[in-house]
């Protein structure tokens, strides 16, 4: 199970900056077939939004991947 | 004397119980009646005849939904971990409260220009920030003062209140739109005029009798224990995120439970409703009938959940229902086009009724001709259409028609469509009914306020406040498909199934005194 952990750790990894392309590109692509405010906001804000998610989607991944929940804490002790 | 105590542990709970949970109903009403009445809103306030007016309507939309709340998460979250939760949440109630009376005291654009929709920006933007701060506090302060055995039990009665405050601003707004007359048209009418304010007066009503209730509660019994100790922690803000222990769990909170109940909770309570009015043409009143009706249903099965998942754990009921989600959405959605369907029915003849008005306008060569169609089927749907056309008295051509169509529903046809939007809501009850008592064990005392409102509002307020956006989004680029909305919650809900499968334990902390 723990190995599944580390595999599925670097899956999300790459799909983080996978992501970031997908979500750019429709940006400017959607920006460019209907320039007006609306668009441009909406996707101003999910670009926005979403990048730094994606980042933690990516340190997620890798902590994964590292090994860092094939333990998780049992009491607060650990966490600390 | 053991008996005793507990018939005064029980009282008490049950007063901590209905002190948050109605202003946790209160705050989520106030954020709701601004979504529903966001049409009226709009014209009051934000001219689309003025690009910036119209700038700073979007602004308000998406700002305050999605921005703010994670920012309120961090704000009240830290403060709610350095002076304690009760007097964070009593904050949190009076932002929300307060701004909510005063967008209803905020004369329109007409009046006083520019200033309506700045101020109308602002007051959202604050009810943005309080709701970011204060459903982590109740929930945490009911988990704190809850029996370890029965803390998804208690926590669940916060879990009601999100879609209790939805069902609330539902009825409020149709009863206040129906009472203002004793005709109909002409109650609607004042209620789009003036009468939209009153829900938002509302509000004060019920946040004076909420801020009494909670003036009165103590502070959460282990929040007092470590500031007696001195053990708060002096930077929550810092040990919550930049504590490697600590940020993992707060990833792991967000990527394996927290986005994926998000999406299914706005699926299920806000898409299906835009869904209903955009896609199934469902009549204006029948589409929040249904929805309320569906909710009513539900609701009891949030506490339901949050008492089985005290026997078996979170984990398992919450994925279950991100499964079901991922599964059947689209049979569900495709079974509601179906329901509302006129292609393949006959037309009933005889039954056609067509009505025309013709409303001259004064000093004008022109006229306003309404031309309303009451066609009937075989299958027991009416449908509505209204054509809007300006007809001038020279031969010059008509600009584009305005049309509108809506269908009522047959009882059979509208009983069929409440179960299945209640089918959505059951899935909403099973991944959302748990989540608080999950997150509260995920996370040490000191910095639990902190490290689960950030995930709680990164989830619900941008995976599941943009799903009705970006499915909308979908269906402009890919007009083929009438589904095809629906892929962003399945996915978002199948890559968290994957995620909490692996990665959650299905372990109830039985100390969350630490």
């Amino acid at each position: 199970m723990n190995g599944l952990k580390k595999i599925a750790g670097l899956i999300w990894m790459l799909a983080a900056p996978v992501l970031v392309y997908v979500l750019v590109s429709t940006a400017i692509s959607e920006i460019n077939r209907n320039p007006v405010i609306d668009t441009k906001i909406q996707w101003g804000v999910f670009v926005v939004v979403f990048i730094p998610i994606a980042i933690g989607f990516f340190v997620f991944g890798w902590l994964a991947f590292k090994g860092e929940y094939s333990q998780l804490p049992e009491k607060s002790e650990d966490i600390r | 004397m053991s008996k005793a105590v507990n018939i005064s542990e029980n009282k008490q709970i049950r007063q901590v119980i209905a002190a948050s949970s109605v202003g946790t109903l209160i705050e989520w009403y106030d954020f709701y009646i601004f979504g529903s009445l966001a049409p009226i809103i709009a014209a009051q306030f934000f001219p689309k005849t003025n690009p910036t007016a119209a700038l700073l309507s979007t602004l308000a939309t998406f700002a305050a939904g999605f921005i703010v709340r994670p920012f309120g998460a961090l704000v009240f979250g830290r403060l709610g971990d350095l002076v304690g939760r009760k007097y964070t949440f009593l904050l949190t109630l009076i932002l929300m409260g307060g701004s909510t009376f005063a967008i209803g005291l905020i004369p329109g654009y007409g009046k006083i220009g520019f200033a309506a929709p700045l101020l109308v920006l602002l007051l959202r933007l604050i009810q943005g920030l309080a709701l970011g701060g204060e459903y982590g506090g109740a929930a945490t302060y009911v988990a704190e003062h809850a029996p370890p055995a029965r803390r998804g039990f208690f926590t669940s009665w916060i879990q009601t209140t999100a879609t209790l405050g939805l069902l609330l601003s539902l009825g409020i707004i149709l009863l206040t739109r129906q009472s203002l007359d004793a005709k109909p048209e002409v109650s609607i009418a004042k209620f789009e005029d003036w009468g939209w304010r009153i829900p938002f007066w509302v509000s004060i009503l019920l946040v004076g009798i909420s801020i009494y209730i909670r003036m009165r509660m103590k502070e959460s019994p282990m929040f007092t224990k470590l500031k007696s100790e001195g053990k708060t922690s002096s930077n929550p803000l810092k040990e919550s995120f930049t504590n490697k222990s600590n940020l993992k769990m707060v990833l792991l909170a967000l990527f394996g439970a927290v986005m994926g109940q998000g999406v299914v909770w706005y699926t299920g309570q806000f898409y299906a409703q835009t869904f209903l009015e955009n896609i199934c043409k469902t009549d204006f009143g029948q589409s929040r009938t249904i929805l309320i009706w569906a909710i009513v249903l539900a609701t009891p099965l949030f506490i339901f959940f949050g008492y089985w998942s005290d026997k078996i754990g979170r984990k398992w009921i919450m994925m279950t229902g991100l499964l079901l989600a991922a599964l059947t959405y689209r049979p569900i959605y495709k079974q509601m086009i179906e329901v509302t369907a006129t292609s393949s029915a006959l037309v009933q003849d005889g039954l056609t009724k067509v009505e025309r008005s013709l409303t001259p306008i004064e000093g004008k060569n022109y006229g306003l001709l309404t031309m309303t169609t009451y066609t009937h089927f075989d299958n027991g749907i009416l449908e509505k259409q209204v054509v809007k056309d300006t007809l001038y008295n020279t031969d010059q051509k008509s600009v584009k028609p305005e049309k509108k169509m809506s269908r009522t529903l047959p009882q059979n046809k509208y009983w069929q469509m409440v179960m299945l939007i209640f089918i959505q809501i059951v899935y909403v009850t099973m991944v959302y009914g748990p989540i608080a008592a999950f997150l509260v064990e995920l996370f040490p005392t000191k910095i639990r306020y902190t490290s689960m409102s950030l995930p709680y509002h990164i989830g619900n307020g941008v995976f599941g406040g943009l799903t009705p956006f970006i499915a909308l989004l979908l269906t402009t680029i890919y007009t083929q498909d009438a589904l095809v909305g629906l892929w962003y919650p399945i996915i978002v809900a199948a890559v968290c199934l994957v995620i909490g499968s692996l990665y959650i334990n299905n372990r109830i902390d039985k100390n969350v005194n630490d």
